[in-house]
């Protein structure tokens, strides 16, 4: 025991630059990531700014009953795993066949244009692109609205129709990723034996053969891999992009648990049953992400 | 310069260069929409025009933006936030990262663990908001930076790329008596420039299109970053939108129209400048994330 402490001083001693050099981020760690998870705690209280953590009385599971015996809980459950289910269902393949399409242009200059912009809508704010989407799609003034009308001479309102405004969020959502989404199948793309292109070309293969039989099947583990990802995040639907392009006319299809965290934590100002409420989001998703890395794992192996 | 092969010359390569140059023009279309209807501010030819080229362009627009005082303030803070919060952030993340990529460091992995949690469960708004009002950081810019001073994802990166270097290099400079902190400065940071141009890409992106974080933090107008300024005139403009009502579209409107759009240019301009000669950086750090994760 003596010896192992004497050895422990030994290399605290020898590596003390290192140890210094850790503590202003380990400091931002506890402060902002590990007493807010200790302030989750209010989850479990009847919190009051004025009383605090330490003086609010203490109510058990009282706020997530009533959080799941609320009509609000299936709605927004519902919308946040539908919204992401359909950003998964259309917006995951796209990115798998942009690398593929790209992978196969001849001149190496056009390839890295197309690349510069298929990136860069990923570092424009969700207020921008909301605004965009307000101005291409505003009826009256919105440009893609005005080429609907004038096609089939109906005016829909595409960003305060229930029905169309889950299709709109998938969209941008889309526009917005769907470049950068792609890199990591590229670099997957880059790691493929051309040798195998050369044999199949020897054996008269076509392009769509080469695709189907050579392409897809090398970076199988690379998809399967990024879709397990995107499962352990199916309750992450979007926060920012919902908070900014959604209305009130549109609320019944598009509140999702983040935001409804939002409106009855800080608009509403209930801070223990919005705390509870992101606690059941914080936990299931942990648990996703949790499950979904060990067969991730697995199928590395 | 193009070499011209017949044989490899097929219909799917046209059909592909095609797709792929609409799919680039239905990417930076808005773009450039936005930027013509910024330059152009007649009334009669705002309307349903394509905007190829701006109608009768004139700089009035971006003359009222740049007169109107919110949004300089707005604009000064925002710099403020970006430059300060990027430089800040670097500074963390790289003086966390190198200590945790060393692996003889005793408890090196625990901590990296400790930290990588942080990624997958977290205290959530409130309990964030309620550590940060109690620090007394409410209404202040530093609410917009150090709250997010250090992004996981971030350090990971950082962290993977530090490993990849070969301790061959840092075992010679020790033997010659260098410290940790003389290897760090002298050895591994002028080796980790692409790193270095990646993060500084990634968080000054993350600093200037923040808006949430002051939704919750900021009350004081004067203290808006340019994002939530954004959202704001566009809100404004667009109560006559959301109604699906009023459809004729006054003079002031088309005023207000070209504003919104040359704030959105000013807003976006900085990031669309710097992003190409970062881009070929990015790539590959990415990858060496995404390889490792």
């Amino acid at each position: 025991m003596r010896q192992y402490t004497q050895r422990l001083l030994k290399h605290v001693k020898r590596d003390r630059y290192l140890y210094l050099m850790l503590i202003p981020g380990l400091l931002f760690f506890v402060i902002f990531k590990y007493i807010p998870m200790y302030g989750i705690v209010i989850a479990f209280q009847d919190f009051k700014i004025g009383t605090g953590i330490l003086g609010s009385r203490w109510v058990g599971f009282a706020h997530f009953i009533k959080f799941f015996s609320s009509d609000d809980f299936g709605r927004i459950f519902y919308n946040t795993v539908v919204i992401s289910f359909y950003k998964l269902l259309i917006g995951f393949p796209i990115p798998i066949l942009f690398a593929i399409l790209l992978n196969e242009l001849r001149s190496i200059a056009f390839k890295r244009t197309v690349q510069t912009i298929a990136y860069l809508p990923h570092f424009i704010s969700w207020v921008v692109i909301g605004n965009l989407v307000v101005i291409l799609l505003a009826p009256e003034t919105g440009l893609l609205s005005n080429i609907v009308r004038s096609l089939t001479g109906v005016q829909v309102n595409v960003l305060t129709d229930p029905r169309y405004f889950r299709g709109v969020l998938v969209g941008a959502d889309i526009w917005k990723d769907m470049g950068w989404s792609a890199i990591v199948y590229l670099a997957a793309l880059t790691g493929v034996d051309p040798a195998l292109y050369e044999a199949a070309d020897i054996d008269g293969a076509t392009r769509g053969q080469k695709m189907w039989r050579i392409t897809l099947p090398e970076i199988r583990n690379v998809i399967i891999i990024m879709l397990i990802l995107k499962v352990g995040h199916i309750l992450d639907a979007g926060f920012e992009q919902v908070m900014i392009m959604s209305n009130p006319m549109v609320n019944s299809v598009a509140e999702i648990i983040d935001t409804y965290v939002y409106k009855v934590g800080m608009q509403q100002a209930q801070f223990s049953y919005s705390t509870a409420v992101n606690l059941f989001k914080s936990v299931i998703g942990l648990m996703m992400v949790l499950l979904v890395n060990t067969i991730s794992k697995r199928w590395e192996d | 310069m193009a070499r011209f092969n017949l044989k490899k010359f097929s219909l799917f390569n046209c059909l592909n260069a095609v797709l792929l140059t609409l799919l680039s023009v239905l990417t930076l279309y808005p773009f450039w929409y936005v930027i013509m209807a910024s330059l152009t501010t007649d009334t009669e030819a705002a309307r349903d025009i394509f905007f190829l080229l701006p109608v009768k362009p004139s700089l009035s627009a971006y003359k009222m933006v740049f007169s109107t005082s919110s949004i300089l303030t707005a604009y000064r803070n925002t710099l403020f936030v970006t430059t300060v919060g990027t430089a800040l952030s670097l500074v963390l993340t790289a003086l966390t990262a190198y200590p945790l990529s060393r692996r003889r460091l005793r408890g090196g992995k625990i901590l990296t663990l400790l930290i990588y949690f942080t990624m997958l469960f977290s205290g959530g708004m409130i309990p964030t908001f309620l550590v940060v009002k109690s620090l007394g950081l409410y209404d202040s810019l530093w609410a917009l930076i150090l709250p997010k001073a250090v992004t996981v994802y971030n350090l990971l990166l950082m962290l993977s790329f530090f490993k990849s270097i070969p301790e061959s290099l840092e075992e010679s400079a020790s033997i010659e008596g260098a410290n940790d902190l003389m290897i760090l400065f002298q050895i591994i940071i002028p080796l980790s420039m692409p790193i270095f141009a990646t993060m500084i890409l990634f968080y000054a992106v993350a600093y200037w299109n923040a808006w949430f974080d002051a939704v919750l933090y900021i009350s004081k107008s004067t203290r808006y970053p340019l994002q939530l300024v954004l959202r704001e005139i566009v809100q404004q403009v667009d109560l006559s939108y959301v109604g699906g009502g009023g459809s004729d579209v006054t003079m002031s409107d088309m005023t207000i129209q070209s504003v919104r759009m040359a704030t959105i240019v000013v807003a976006i301009l900085p990031i669309m400048v710097v992003y190409p000669f970062l881009q070929k950086y990015f790539v590959k750090g990415v990858m060496i994330g995404a390889v490792k994760a």
